[in-house]
């Protein structure tokens, strides 16, 4: 087990090599430089330009400034952001605790949305809840997050005037109050990516169970005399489950990097919305940054995935 | 106060020439007319009265001016919260880079002075605006000494002298510190005289003065905070995220591209101001939800920058609980004439000085193209309030207006300089001589106007024989300062393009100096030069560089009018729109906007309507 895992951390390292000079090459090449306000005002002598072009490094060949990021890297430096002048850590330090929380809850409202459905009208299937559910998850993953974002806006917002639209991450007040704020502002970000994941985990969860419900061992337990309560709790979900398990660990990596459609429509001041505005002002440090943090979590929680997977199933072992 | 820009004809009501306004002013100065009459005059011809007071300061014959206060002097205004979609990313307003980042600034740092809306001085850290009447200003135009505001003290309780002042020069004028501002300090000289004055020595006689300490430029750092962070180091300041300045509101808490939260500042310098406890500027999102959450639902105060559709904004004014606030500057949309030949590649450069445009450099088809640019029809169908329709590349402040040119939208007109200049239709329709054919592509950012602007010219060019072809770049990669990429506009690898250049300050010295040949954007400067067009004209280089030391403000005025009709007659560019600030504002807020200056300069005074 342990020399399994010292292999795939081992592989995973040319992985990630590989991975951040594909990034840095196409980051490098793409066009714009972070100085573009400089370049429509009269006002700025363009040796301010050149100066600060200089100064981050910009001159310098591809090969050089990759090594140079790839050194710092190791030495645990993400880099200096070009626009806030101050270490990319710190920024992502800032944002994280807004992205695991909204997209952390979304993603734990999905599960408890998906598991129920999905196991319900699996061990019913085409029953009139099963075809209700199904339509509505059909509705649900195929509405764009942007479009329902948007139509909860005008609707909780504009309409009703019920609901804040634009997130703070700094409400002042304390206590209840705080956590009242906090809840009516959040909801509908949530609302919108745990709806939105919960469809389509339905779905998930339902062909599972139903893959696993068929098989002769339940009516093994039923012919036991069992409850329904029991069959299906501890032996039809416990083993359909291991693929969702899987599935949930793949998603978690999406969970760090925010959602940037949900999270630019809400004003969300999550890691999403920090990627939008970084490509937007050519703030390459970050988008690097985040973007290679995103792929090593990938690369890391398909080990975790592989773990877990084995873990549940113990036929599968580790060579 | 919605102050809509002007229209065009309260534009035309403006007929004052050099002439009219010096006879005037040699009535005041004989006597025979007093100066309230003067400015009385000059309001009724439009010009505000603000405006007439500092054309009598330039003729020496100024008062001291006191600015009334606005509203009710009194604090306990609760929250003000305000929006910038484009949220600032730091607070240090040496360093920053836009009016993102100064309006942040604005919220904890003062300048000396400040300008209004009309371009007129506003003391804020200064006692008085120096003059020439009052000594502050030398007769030669070269030394301009400040008297500083006693009992002003920074956030953490330190005394604002001399020396902040001082230190403020040496730390932006520092090449290794690569300030936005350094152009502003670096060839001046700035000595202290006592604690509370200081004397600005510039390097020549300069009639536009009012740039170093003042406005977005001019905002000023504590020197026992920043002095171990000068030059290279600059970078490291903490308090360039956690700000220490003299304004009306302390620094709560900042993170970057988010927001900036701020409390009242206790001992601030202006009595009972400002009226707010706490002020938030969030950031993120877009500009239309932006004017949403502060003219529909009321969720938020202010908002900056709407760069949203006229159409839209009016739709959301409807029974909102805001209001749409429009203040002119001096930006303005205008299409560029290639004078160079973009198509041809000369010692790896296209657009090169040494070429000639195959077409455009022939006068009938500028002239032609200038009629069919339906600048009413853009106006109307397209920018709304947001964008006046102009004749003008120079139109603000008003002193600096000329008043000779008019536009004209006229396709039988473009037809006929067309026809007379041998320019034949071909079998396609599309006009050609000597085998040249009136093809051209038509360049600019993308952005929703810009492209409905391209297609409205295009489809009139297209009756007047010209043919266009469509481009647009992204606009991250258009205003770039990317030598190596052909797609910036200051490359203009394309025959006609189209952009806003910003005027940041209430003069033209900076902004029309689009028009002297020594600034042609070249191979050789790393395309950095301001003189995007390649035109070059000797009367313009002389008029630029007697303007440059002309002290008398009337003829200054003069010339530079005259520049803009030399570019304008000759077809250099086109203007398109004026384009003027637009803000959105809660109904009950009270405020003044500047069109000259960072979104809060007058914040310690902004108060809401019970």
């Amino acid at each position: 087990m342990s020399k399994y895992l010292l292999r795939r951390l081992l592989i995973s390292i040319p992985a990630l090599l590989g991975i951040s000079l594909v990034l840095f090459t196409v980051l490098a090449l793409a066009p714009g430089d972070p100085f573009e306000e400089l370049a429509t005002n009269p006002n700025v002598p363009p040796e301010v330009r050149l100066n600060l072009r200089a100064q981050f490094g910009l001159d310098d060949p591809i090969p050089v400034r990759y090594m140079r990021w790839v050194t710092a890297m190791v030495k645990g430096d993400w880099g200096y952001s070009f626009v806030s002048r101050i270490n990319v850590s710190t920024l992502i330090m800032q944002r994280l605790p807004t992205t695991l929380f909204v997209l952390g809850t979304a993603q734990l409202l999905g599960l408890l949305v998906a598991l129920p459905i999905g196991i319900y009208s699996a061990v019913r299937p085409y029953s009139f809840f099963d075809q209700i559910t199904t339509t509505f998850a059909f509705i649900g993953f195929s509405l764009p997050t942007f479009f329902t974002g948007l139509l909860f806006i005008l609707f909780f917002s504009i309409y009703l005037d019920w609901l804040p639209f634009i997130y703070r991450a700094d409400i002042s007040a304390t206590g209840w109050r705080w956590a009242w704020e906090m809840a009516r502002q959040a909801i509908m970000p949530i609302a919108v990516l745990g709806l939105f994941q919960g469809a389509a985990m339905t779905r998930f969860v339902r062909s599972a169970v139903l893959e696993v419900v068929r098989l002769d061992y339940v009516n093994t337990a039923r012919s036991k005399g069992l409850s329904e309560k029991a069959t299906i709790l501890k032996h039809v979900v416990r083993n359909a489950l291991i693929p969702v398990v899987t599935l949930v660990a793949l998603q978690i990596p999406g969970i760090f990097t925010g959602a940037v459609i949900t999270e630019q429509i809400f004003r969300v001041p999550g890691i999403g919305s920090l990627l939008i505005s970084s490509i937007l002002s050519n703030d390459t440090p970050v988008i690097m940054s985040i973007t290679f943090v995103f792929s090593a979590l990938v690369v890391l929680f398909n080990l975790v995935a592989d773990l877990v997977y084995g873990w549940l199933d113990p036929r599968i072992s580790f060579r | 106060m919605v102050r809509a820009p002007p229209s065009r004809k309260q534009l035309e009501q403006i007929p004052m020439d050099e002439h009219e306004i010096r006879e005037l002013l040699g009535d005041v100065r004989a006597g025979r007319l007093s100066r309230r009459a003067f400015v009385r005059t000059m309001v009724a011809f439009g010009l505000t009265a603000p405006l007439a007071g500092q054309i009598l300061a330039g003729a020496g014959l100024a008062q001291a001016q006191t600015r009334p206060g606005m509203g009710p002097a009194k604090r306990g205004g609760g929250p003000l919260k305000a929006l910038s979609w484009d949220a600032p990313n730091l607070l240090n307003p040496i360093l920053a880079v836009g009016l993102k980042d100064w309006n942040a600034c604005a919220i904890f740092y003062e300048p000396l002075v400040s300008f209004d809306a009309a371009g007129t001085l506003v003391p804020i850290l200064a006692q008085e605006v120096p003059s020439l009447q009052n000594g502050g200003v030398s007769k030669d135009g070269t030394v301009v000494t400040w008297k500083l505001k006693r009992g002003v003290s920074w956030h953490d309780g330190k005394p604002f002298t001399a020396q902040d002042v001082v230190f403020n020069w040496e730390y932006a004028a520092d090449p290794a510190t690569a300030a936005y501002c350094i152009a502003t300090y670096k060839d001046i000289k700035v000595e202290k005289i006592d604690s509370h004055s200081v004397r600005v020595i510039l390097p020549k006689s300069t009639p536009f003065w009012a740039d170093a300490f003042v406005g977005v430029r001019g905002m000023i750092i504590p020197k026992h905070v920043f002095e171990p962070f000068k030059g290279a180091k600059s970078r490291e300041a903490p308090a360039n995220l956690k700000p220490v300045g003299t304004g009306p509101y302390r620094f709560v808490d900042f993170k970057p591209g988010d927001m900036v939260k701020g409390e009242l500042n206790p001992t601030y310098h202006m009595p009972n101001r400002p009226y707010f406890d706490t002020i938030e500027m969030k950031g993120g999102g877009d500009a239309v939800s932006a004017a949403r959450a502060v003219i529909q639902t009321g969720e938020f105060d202010y908002a900056w920058n709407l760069q949203v559709e006229d159409e839209i904004l009016k739709r959301m004014e409807q029974g909102g609980k805001g209001k749409v606030d429009i203040v002119a500057g001096g930006d303005i949309e205008h299409i560029q004439c290639n004078f160079t030949d973009p198509w041809k590649e000369v010692d790896g450069e296209r657009s090169s000085i040494k070429t000639k445009h195959p077409f455009l450099s022939d006068p009938a088809v500028r002239q032609a193209l200038n009629l069919v640019v339906d600048r009413a029809a853009i106006q109307e169908s397209i920018y709304g309030r947001t964008g006046v329709s102009t004749a003008n590349y120079l139109n603000a402040p008003a002193r600096f207006q000329s008043k000779s040119t008019k536009w004209e939208f006229n396709v039988d007109k473009a037809n006929q300089i067309l026809d007379a200049a041998g320019w034949k239709r071909g079998g396609d329709g599309i006009r050609e001589k000597g085998g040249v054919k009136l093809k051209m592509v038509f360049q600019t950012s993308i952005n929703a106007s810009r492209q409905k602007t391209q297609a409205v010219v295009k489809q009139a060019a297209g009756k007047a024989g010209i043919d266009i072809e469509i481009k647009s770049v992204t606009a991250s990669v258009y205003f770039s300062s990317d030598p190596a990429n052909l797609d910036t506009y200051p490359h203009f690898s394309t025959d006609i393009q189209m952009y806003t250049t910003t005027m940041t300050q209430p003069d033209p010295e900076l902004f029309m100096i689009a028009f002297t040949s020594w600034e042609v954007s070249s191979k050789e400067n790393k395309w950095q030069g301001r003189n995007i067009t390649r035109w070059r004209n000797e009367e313009v280089d002389k008029l630029y560089k007697a303007a440059e030391g002309e002290l008398d403000p009337v003829k200054r005025a003069g010339m530079y009018i005259k520049m803009n009709d030399l570019a304008i007659q000759n077809v250099v560019v086109i203007p398109v729109v004026w384009r003027p600030r637009v803000r959105a504002i809660s109904s009950k807020l009270r405020l003044e906007q500047s069109g000259w200056d960072s979104d809060f300069w007058n914040l310690q005074n902004w108060y809401r309507e019970a």
